[in-house]
């Protein structure tokens, strides 16, 4: 009788916890705000010598679709062809790492803009989503408001300003409003940013939309260094923080918890040589809450059950949604507060004249006066 | 979901793939891969076709929305050596070839075309999208509908080329994915980008048109072709041996037929060699198959990949074909272009057109499509054969406007047996605009291949039954008559340097003027106006401060 009641209250504990986690299933779906992921990888430069940037941004392409972001999601532009360019001595492939061990090109690749397309005013309109009608899906950026986007930028760069194809610029007051207009058009939930050119920081100094991370591969002032030239194409194959970069992420796979704060660790100053930056103060959540694969995969959190599920119990307590977009919380937010800096010269600076005229005035003699 | 009702019929369709591969003269190897779909649908008379088996979906919904009548595109990389390697079984043009030929029902053709570039761009990762009417011609003569029909004004046709077109694996990576099988079986297996782009000429092209279903072609079905023509370099590999093998092509070996294609079959050239002896292909087969194809007769090995015991008992099928030497079979149209003159604002376009045949003399149809800022002075056009005048029959031009078109030149000319006829026009160079350059201008501005379309005499009769079953290679040009074959030779493109500025004159002239407007300026402003006067070193900022308070409470200042 005893080992009869034992037996109940076992089984009425499992079905009460079993049903407990039932309950908490959907919150855990729920709880990541994003629902879909995009990524718009461009390579601004033309010429052989450039090789680099090209093998950069395929690099990026490859984790990407490693980590589940299909070609439909993917805008990919390079500015010119080096696979199949005349001075390539293997066609149809990139190189990533000298001795030829990895190509990143691939054999199944789809650049969606490539050549005379990579300009500054259609990199713009793939991120407002402004085209002209006629052009295909295959080419347009057509993420929601539940979208996390990853943006990677590489080329030849400078203070402010990013090089397109030898032949026009994009500054970063250009760069700032566009992503504002795209926060206004709410066709992102987050975004990140990524660039790795010469004084890339400058990149990201202007923006002002909430959302955002940035990250960078030197700061203004600084230039970005090429990785190894390979003796037998002739060119650098990398550049340095992609290089790395590129390590790091071959060894995230799709149910990996890496966060941000380890992408913010990749290169450091002793393999990269310049410094990279990053930028949080716009981001709501904590960067070590949000992980690699929110922005470099496609990660859906679904889990799949053969069992039955009996839901005639009533359920205890109401569960509401949280508010997705609270626009006028967020628009009327106070940005996050900075972390607390030991005074910097102007502080110093000011109490130090405070205490030279005070001294000038009274004389040092009355020091012993008020001691 | 509402059931299928089992009295309509589905419409029937049908897949074919086939590759033939042909040693050449110069010890080179040339492989053309066919993949033809046949659906006897009809996308234009009102019945949706909602579902889609072997043709692609992509195709089928641009054929139906921009009402379709004829579409043909190529991509090539590379020029085709008529003289080293003969004759192509599909020839291109090298870069990106578009032309369509659009239903009648059709009201606003410019507006629709544009559409069209734009969705094909996205189809096929290519930058077709910078076709526009600077570089979309509408030939009178030249490009005839390849399908049947009965309209043939040419106010529907639309050609446009792209001579700087890269062709790449983003190229070849959605054409694959085209094919009912993909590249997971059957021929597509061998389509790898790595061994494909290494090579002397690689072009792949898609080309859908209405065809008779039978002999009496009362109803018609549509035809969708995917061909791609390889040929591989002797010396790349690395060898000099005439000996080729698939898994030297394609570093792949074939494993099993595409299981929807009806007919799956590998030909080899052996024409030259019947006993044997110089040509040996292994592992042998018996199958042997005649096509004329080029006004010539041609004699292949054939192994159908659809039974079993072609790929014995490894399960596998290598192809290994060693040769000697052979014979070419001598071109008989041939065709070659360059520019002649010097500097940068004159030139000469010159065309030379070889007929080859000894006796025999034949008219060809030569179409030019110049950009419009070489501007062609139509008054020195001449056309000489053998050193004497030859009159073209029909002569249609279509001078160009700036910005808007370019030049359009059609001539039916009559050549004569055993010569060579020199089309040579002058052309003035154009200043562009300074947004007009791209960002690479110093490599200078394409001139698109200039197409030569005739019907040559063949030696054999050719057979003008064209629902008979025969190879695809054979079967792509429609055969009227016996007596003639029709083929389209593609020159080579030019490249011209138009006067280019030298875009960093800008920053400099800035930067040196400003320098000197500084420098000059400012001093004689300061020399004018510049009066010294004596003055006290003002006292640093915290004595300055002290002296307030001191002067507040009185006390005299430092």
């Amino acid at each position: 009788m005893l080992a009869i009641f034992a037996v109940q209250l076992t089984l009425a504990v499992l079905v009460t916890s079993v049903f407990a986690c039932i309950q908490y299933r959907p919150l855990l779906f729920f709880s990541s705000g994003h629902t879909n992921n995009w990524a718009v990888l461009v390579c601004t430069s033309r010429f052989w010598f450039n090789y680099r940037h090209v093998a950069n941004t395929l690099s990026v392409y490859r984790s990407v679709k490693r980590l589940g972001i299909p070609d439909s999601h993917i805008v990919l532009m390079l500015a010119d062809d080096m696979a199949c360019n005349h001075r390539n001595p293997k066609p149809a492939t990139v190189f990533s790492h000298k001795n030829m061990e990895l190509n990143v090109y691939g054999d199944d690749v789809e650049v969606d803009y490539r050549g005379y397309e990579v300009t500054v005013e259609n990199f713009l309109r793939v991120l407002t989503g402004r085209l002209p009608p006629s052009t295909p899906r295959s080419k347009r950026l057509l993420s929601d408001d539940r979208s996390n986007i990853l943006i990677y930028l590489t080329g030849h760069g400078g203070n402010g300003f990013l090089k397109f194809q030898d032949s026009e610029e994009i500054s970063n007051v250009e760069l700032a409003d566009a992503f504002e207009q795209m926060w206004q058009k709410r066709r992102y939930n987050e975004l990140l940013f990524i660039i790795d050119t010469c004084q890339g920081a400058s990149m990201y100094e202007r923006f002002y939309s909430p959302n955002l991370m940035a990250l960078a591969s030197s700061q203004v002032g600084e230039d970005s260094l090429s990785h190894q030239p390979d003796l037998a194409i002739g060119v650098h194959l990398m550049d340095r923080y992609t290089f790395y970069l590129l390590e790091f992420l071959e060894d995230i796979h799709p149910s990996s918890k890496a966060n941000m704060n380890d992408l913010f660790k990749v290169c450091p100053k002793s393999q990269c040589v310049s410094t990279p930056g990053h930028r949080t103060d716009l981001f709501l959540r904590d960067p070590g809450s949000a992980l690699i694969t929110d922005f470099f995969g496609s990660v859906r959190k679904v889990e799949i059950t053969m069992e039955t599920i009996n839901l005639t119990e009533p359920i205890q307590q109401t569960y509401s949604y949280v508010d997705q977009l609270p626009v006028s919380e967020i628009i009327h937010q106070k940005p996050k507060q900075k972390d607390w800096h030991p005074p910097d010269g102007f502080i110093l600076g000011l109490w130090t004249l405070i205490l030279l005229v005070f001294f000038k005035t009274y004389g040092m003699k009355h020091l012993k006066h008020i001691f | 979901m509402m059931p299928v009702p089992s009295s309509v019929p589905q419409p029937k369709d049908d897949f074919q793939e086939e590759l033939v591969i042909r040693p050449l003269h110069s010890g080179d190897i040339y492989a053309s891969f066919q993949f033809r779909t046949l659906w006897e649908t009809d996308f234009m008379r009102g019945n949706k076709v909602s579902h889609y088996r072997l043709f692609p979906k992509s195709l089928g919904q641009v054929i139906s929305k921009f009402s379709v009548r004829e579409l043909h595109i190529s991509f090539t990389q590379g020029y085709w050596r008529t003289m080293q390697w003969g004759q192509p079984f599909l020839p291109s043009p090298p870069g990106a070839e578009l032309w369509v030929w659009f239903q009648d029902s059709v009201t606003d053709v410019d507006g629709t075309w544009k559409e069209l570039t734009n969705v094909l761009s996205g189809i096929f990762c290519a930058s077709l999208n910078f076709i526009d009417s600077t570089n979309t011609v509408q030939p009178s003569a030249s490009f005839k509908p390849l399908g049947i029909g009965n309209v043939t004004d040419h106010r529907f046709l639309r050609y446009a080329t792209l001579p700087r077109e890269i062709v790449c694996t983003e190229n070849l990576t959605p054409w694959k994915k085209l094919l009912p099988c993909g590249s997971k079986a059957g021929l597509a297996v061998l389509l790898k980008s790595e061994k494909l782009f290494h090579s002397s000429f690689h072009s792949q092209a898609v080309h859908i048109r209405p065809v008779c279903q039978d002999w009496q072609c009362k109803t018609t079905s549509w035809e969708l072709r995917q061909t791609l023509n390889v040929v591989f370099d002797l010396h790349t590999p690395g060898q000099g041996k005439l000996e080729w093998s698939l898994f030297k092509m394609f570093s792949r070996t074939l494993t099993e037929a595409c299981p929807l294609a009806s007919s799956s079959k590998i030909y080899i050239d052996i024409t030259d060699d019947p006993q044997g002896e110089q040509f040996e292909v292994s592992p042998a087969t018996h199958l042997l198959s005649q096509a004329m194809v080029l006004g010539d007769r041609r004699t292949f090995s054939v192994y159908d990949l659809t039974q079993q015991i072609t790929f014995g008992t490894v399960r596998s099928l290598n192809l290994l074909i060693r040769w000697k030497s052979r014979d070419m079979l001598r071109p008989l149209l041939h065709a070659e272009r360059y520019v002649a003159g010097y500097g940068l604002q004159t030139g000469e376009i010159h065309t030379l057109m070889y007929n080859n045949h000894p006796y025999r003399s034949f008219p060809v149809l030569l179409l030019d499509s110049v950009p419009w800022y070489l501007r062609l002075y139509i008054h020195t056009l001449t056309v000489t054969s053998k050193g004497k005048d030859n009159k073209p029959s029909y002569i249609h031009y279509q001078p160009s406007k700036d910005r808007v078109r370019p030049h359009l030149l059609e001539m039916l000319v009559q050549l004569p047996p055993n010569s060579v006829t020199e089309v040579t026009v002058q052309f003035e160079r154009a200043l562009l605009k300074w947004t007009e350059y791209t960002p690479d201008p110093n490599h200078g501005f394409y001139v698109g291949s200039s197409v030569i379309s005739s019907l040559v005499p063949s030696i054999v009769a050719m057979d003008t039954n064209s629902t008979r079953e025969q190879p695809l290679f054979s079967s792509f040009f429609p055969c009227k008559e016996e007596s003639s074959y029709f083929m389209r030779v593609y020159t080579e493109p030019l490249l011209v340097n138009l006067p280019t500025p030298d875009f960093s004159m800008p920053y400099n002239v800035i930067c040196l003027t400003c320098t000197v407007v500084a420098v000059g300026y400012g001093s004689l402003y300061n020399l004018l106006t510049r009066s010294f006067q004596i003055e006290e070193p003002s006292p640093g900022l915290a004595k300055r401060i002290a002296n307030i308070i001191r002067k507040m409470r009185g006390v005299p200042p430092l």
